[in-house]
């Protein structure tokens, strides 16, 4: 009980900070549309296995993106005083679903520009939509960890791509290969077995983040 | 005597498997022809690997509830040793396919699994390298290998289970085990992986003493 109330206050003080500064939001939404204008510019029009493809790639590098600063952007005197009043548990719980939310957020906005500069009809925007949300959380699940891990290793965006793309890998072919069905409109139970694998994977991730980061964060 | 029997029997495994998988009986099938006996040199190099892998999992979770930096040698020369035992499985995959399946990569997921799993290993090489402090490097890399193993284990053995695979027992093709009828084939192929374990986790025990002694060395007051 005590946790969940240091998680909820953990997050509550991240969303507010984040919205007196708007800086980090403000800029990935920026990133995406500009990274997605300059496809569009590129690409002009593609098939729709690209399409996919393209947007997922999109949404990757966005997510390193937002989710490289979450352990840094604070102070280490300030992470010290966190650490005094919450347990370590309940700090990375709070930068996991902090960090889901923002990547909820910045999925959706990803998905509505991307699809409407890029025009493609979806035989299944439902399981589409679907798949985008699991992604956006399975991506901060996973990001959040190795972004604390490369924090603690002097934290060069470098290291961060290093360790985040052969982990994020399985993720984003089970993703890819949802996704494409959900495009072509195929019935629904064929992509029931990934969909658990995706739910599979974030549970996992979510489990480890919250056994090992006790570890992680004392020096 | 009572220290090096088992070095003995991986030697005397692995001179098995090799005559034994050079001049035994095979059963003839179409297509891989001779081609299969490198079932019992290409099969041993992924136990080997996983069984590497697994030690180096274990140690590094005991690393990080005592601190005791042998712990930590001893995850990251598994990791060494498992990554030689990998390449060699691709290479021996690589000539493989290219005999029977007309290509040294086709696009098969096991393989694009087993190549990015290496990439994930070598990231913790890597991750070692960035990190100065003995202490710190030992404790962060060792999260990074617990976090990266149910990823290989789910990239290796789960993901091309799914979905369509060139290779035996996936995708709808048949198991390797039907082939062999009368289990003449077992007969060899598990005393070689256990020898090549053993010879592999005699590798790595090597590796890990020269490291225990440098670490003496630099360690030692003068």
């Amino acid at each position: 009980m005590q946790t969940l109330n240091a998680v909820r206050s953990l997050i509550r003080k991240d969303i507010i900070l984040e919205w007196r500064s708007k800086y980090a939001i403000n800029g990935i939404v920026l990133y995406v549309v500009s990274t997605v204008f300059v496809c569009y510019q590129a690409f002009k029009s593609v098939d729709p296995t690209t399409w996919n493809a393209l947007f997922w790639i999109i949404l990757l590098f966005a997510s390193i993106n937002a989710i490289n600063k979450s352990f840094v952007q604070e102070s280490r005197g300030r992470q010290l005083y966190y650490y005094t009043i919450a347990s370590a548990r309940a700090v990375i719980l709070s930068k996991i679903i902090y960090n889901m939310l923002v990547m909820l957020l910045l999925s959706s906005i990803a998905y509505l520009v991307y699809s409407i500069i890029f025009h493609n009809p979806l035989g299944d925007p439902l399981l589409y939509m679907v798949v985008v949300a699991l992604g956006a959380i399975g991506f901060a699940a996973v990001f959040t960890m190795v972004a604390a891990i490369s924090a603690k290793a002097g934290n060069n965006s470098t290291l961060m791509a290093i360790l985040s793309f052969p982990i994020i890998i399985p993720m984003l072919l089970v993703l890819i290969q949802v996704s494409k069905n959900a495009m072509d409109g195929v019935e629904r139970s064929t992509s029931y077995d990934e969909l658990i694998v995706l739910g599979a994977i974030n549970i996992i991730t979510v489990a480890i983040s919250l056994l090992l980061f006790p570890y992680l964060w004392r020096d | 005597m009572n220290n090096y029997w088992w070095k003995v029997l991986a030697v005397l495994l692995l001179l098995y498997s090799i005559v034994m998988g050079l001049l035994g009986p095979v059963p003839a099938l179409p297509i891989v022809n001779e081609t299969i006996r490198n079932v019992y040199f290409h099969v041993p190099m992924w136990f080997t690997m996983f069984t590497l892998y697994t030690i180096s999992v274990v140690y590094s979770i005991k690393y990080l509830s005592s601190a005791n930096p042998r712990h930590d040698f001893v995850a990251v020369e598994s990791v060494n040793v498992g990554i030689v035992f990998c390449i060699f499985g691709l290479l021996t995959g690589m000539l493989w396919a290219n005999f029977t399946w007309g290509a040294p990569w086709p696009n098969d997921p096991k393989l694009n699994g087993s190549a990015i799993g290496t990439l994930m290993y070598l990231a913790y090489l890597v991750l070692r390298n960035a990190l100065e402090e003995e202490q710190k490097r030992a404790r962060i890399s060792a999260i990074y290998n617990i976090f990266a193993f149910p990823i290989m284990i789910v990239l290796m053995y789960i993901l091309p289970k799914t979905t369509d695979s060139l290779h035996p027992g996936a995708g709808g093709n048949s198991g390797f085990g039907e082939f062999d009828l009368d289990g003449s084939m077992k007969a060899v192929l598990y005393p070689g992986a256990i020898g090549w374990i053993l010879i592999g986790v005699w590798v790595m025990t090597l590796r890990f003493r020269t490291r225990k002694m440098e670490y003496k060395n630099d360690t030692a007051t003068p």
